[in-house]
């Protein structure tokens, strides 16, 4: 979603007024005042169909109503985007199961009616006419005033006759000259359209942002029920984390152990009558520790590097690039100071999975890792020179990264077309401490 | 041969006192942290100092970094720093002086006292020894178009024990064959990897290591791929 954002942002920037951008301006302006009077007929529509719903057939129309209006809501939000490079979210609450027969109908009409967004939908269509007609009009009504000079020099004496005014503007019209002297005076509006006529259509957008995107409400709905969710996967990963470093105690260092132990009863046993044999039994119980030792050592890199928490992530990605068997070109640029542990952590096993699927899968030859902080947002990266095609949902890598990462309102970024390059890009916002 | 340790875990420096003694070590010192461990080296002067990474107060590498400090006012104070853990950069940090007289080994090699202690007087000797952990990560990365891959099983196991910083007398009794035959595997290791011939322990060790450590192909840059296309996945939270 927050990429999203910044692309809106970013497609945002005012383009210089092109030759005919103030025809498109207007253009767009009608079409649009079309749409708000489409819309008033399908605020109509709901009306008159919640006014049914007593005697039931408000509760089949309703939904269509609704349906029909979000869809129309969804056209001005795609407009806004396309056109004035204003990116509307849709503020509508995702929708549980409702159930089937009528009973469920009910609890549907009910949901939606509830949806505070529908009523501000609803406020959109009845305000668009007005305010947006305003503004979409105006680019139309800017081009047709020197149309309107010009007929004026044909139709003015019969307007006079017909009793009509005689003033064109502020000049009085008692003869063709006059009329052709007020003639340019329409003229003015054609600059005036080709440079604000796109500005009329983004205001129209803007205002419609103002109803039709989600309101400081809806955008705390969402964060909580993206905060829920990434809660959810975090708890669950880490049981499954524990699930699993148990199991590795279980089934390696601490069965070794007691096979150390039993070792050693042996020889002991031993000792007074086959010295040779106790000796040999030794040796076996000293290398059965130190492969016990040796599996400890990768289940502690596998929770949290030491290397990361002595020297912090630019060391640990140079580290890993060390032992690649593929060139790897490292470039961190970090002040002293450290993100957060867990971010950190998070961002290295995320370079680690990119690295090792470049190895296994993308036929690299070399990896550029660049990790920074600017603005907030520490960002690493990594290129590989690889076959590209990679696939996100193959493998539960990537997707555990992004999981892990969106703990911390981190996203992941997977760019890998056929032919490579393979790029993915991680950011998660945080400060340095 | 007196020795300065530093170890803040009890078991182990208690361990470690009465493992040296019983060799004939003299403990000069027994400290816990960095800062008592710079006083202790810098007043004592011994012949070699054993010492671990973690220390306190920061529990990183503290360790590594005070033993670096002093060597740079004593050069070439022998050194052997002790890890749970070994890494490619502590290595190279560690090399980076080029003096010898320094070690890195994992802690746990430690429970073979005689290798232990012939270890910590190769280092004392101003000799140089890498835990065979280290060579073995760099040896792993090496791919199959490395000269490496032209190198016999055997040839390898001299190598890495080359790089572990043994002599060729050392390298004959651990393989269990004659001196002559080692200086025939690294004659021809020296030939197949291109390095300079030499002698002095210290001297091959550095080339062996900075053969294996040195950036593959860097005299032959890659160019950078430009990135192209949308993202196939775009996923994640929302910024605040």
């Amino acid at each position: 979603m927050t990429g999203e954002n910044r692309t809106g942002a970013r497609t945002a920037r005012r383009t210089a007024p092109a030759p005919g951008s103030g025809l498109r301006a207007a253009g767009r302006g009608l079409l649009l005042f079309s749409s708000f009077l489409l819309g008033v007929v399908l605020l109509v529509f709901l009306l008159c169909s919640i006014a049914l719903i007593p005697v039931g057939i408000g509760l089949f129309t309703t939904p269509w109503a609704i349906a029909a209006i979000r869809s129309h809501t969804g056209l001005r939000r795609d407009l806004a985007e396309r056109w004035s490079g204003l990116r509307i979210p849709a503020p509508y609450q995702a929708e549980p199961g409702f159930g089937s027969g009528a009973a469920g109908r009910i609890r549907q009409v009910a949901w939606t009616l509830g949806d505070r967004a529908t009523w501000r939908d609803a406020l959109w269509l009845l305000t668009a006419p007005v305010v947006g007609g305003v503004v979409t009009l105006l680019p139309a009504a800017l081009l047709l005033a020197p149309v309107w000079g010009v007929v004026y020099q044909f139709v003015w004496p019969s307007l006079a006759m017909a009793g009509g005014g005689t003033w064109f503007l502020f000049v009085p019209v008692g003869n063709q000259v006059h009329a052709l002297v007020a003639l340019p005076l329409t003229l003015w509006t054609i600059p005036v359209l080709a440079r604000y006529g796109s500005a009329l259509v983004d205001a129209d957008a803007r205002f419609a942002a103002l109803l039709l995107g989600p309101d400081q409400r809806a955008r705390l709905g969402h964060r909580v029920d993206l905060l829920q969710r990434t809660r959810e996967d975090a708890v669950d990963t880490s049981a499954a984390e524990l699930r699993r470093i148990e199991r590795d105690l279980h089934d390696g260092a601490q069965a070794r152990f007691v096979a150390v132990g039993m070792t050693l009863d042996t020889a002991e046993q031993l000792l007074d009558h086959d010295v040779q044999a106790a000796r040999a039994m030794l040796k076996e119980a000293r290398a059965a520790s130190g492969k016990a030792l040796s599996e400890l050592r990768d289940l502690v890199r596998g929770i949290h590097p030491p290397i990361l928490a002595d020297r912090g992530l630019g060391d640990a990605v140079r580290t890993i690039a060390l032992e690649s068997p593929l060139r790897v070109e490292v470039d961190v640029d970090l002040p002293d100071a450290r993100p957060p542990a867990p971010v950190e952590a998070a961002v290295y096993f995320g370079i680690c999975e990119a690295l090792a699927n470049a190895a296994k899968h993308s036929e690299a030859r070399g990896v550029w890792i660049d990790v920074g902080h600017a603005d907030g947002v520490l960002r690493a990266v990594v290129t590989d020179d690889g076959r590209g095609g990679a696939d996100p949902g193959r493998g539960g890598g990537i997707e555990g990264i992004t999981r892990r990462l969106a703990t911390f309102d981190g996203i992941l970024a997977l760019i890998s077309p056929e032919g490579g390059p393979t790029v993915v890009t991680m950011e998660v916002p945080c400060a340095l401490s | 041969m007196r020795v300065v340790l530093a170890e803040d875990l009890f078991l182990l420096r208690d361990g470690l006192v009465r493992m040296l003694e019983a060799f004939g070590f003299t403990i000069v010192a027994a400290v816990e942290d960095g800062a008592e461990l710079e006083r202790a080296l810098l007043e004592h002067r011994p012949d070699v100092a054993i010492v671990d990474v973690r220390l306190p107060p920061t529990f990183t590498d503290e360790g590594i970094r005070a033993a670096l400090r002093v060597r740079e006012r004593v050069p070439r104070l022998p050194i052997l720093v002790l890890s749970q853990y070994v890494e490619q950069i502590y290595a190279s940090e560690l090399l980076a002086d080029g003096s010898g007289a320094i070690g890195y080994l994992l802690k746990e090699r430690v429970t073979d006292s005689a290798q232990f202690v012939e270890a910590v007087r190769r280092i004392a000797e101003g000799g140089t020894v890498m835990d065979p952990e280290v060579i073995a990560k760099l040896l792993r990365r090496h791919r199959t178009d490395d000269p490496i891959a032209e190198l016999t099983p055997r040839e390898r196991e001299v190598l890495s024990l080359m790089a572990e910083g043994r002599s060729n007398s050392a390298i004959s009794k651990h393989l269990v064959i004659t001196e002559r035959a080692v200086a025939k595997h690294t004659a021809n290791i020296f030939m197949k990897l291109d390095l300079p011939v030499s002698d002095d322990d210290n001297r091959r060790v550095r080339a062996v290591l900075a053969y294996l450590d040195r950036d593959r192909g860097a005299d032959t840059p890659l160019p950078r791929p430009v990135a192209r296309g949308e993202p196939a996945r775009r996923t994640g939270g929302r910024r605040p």
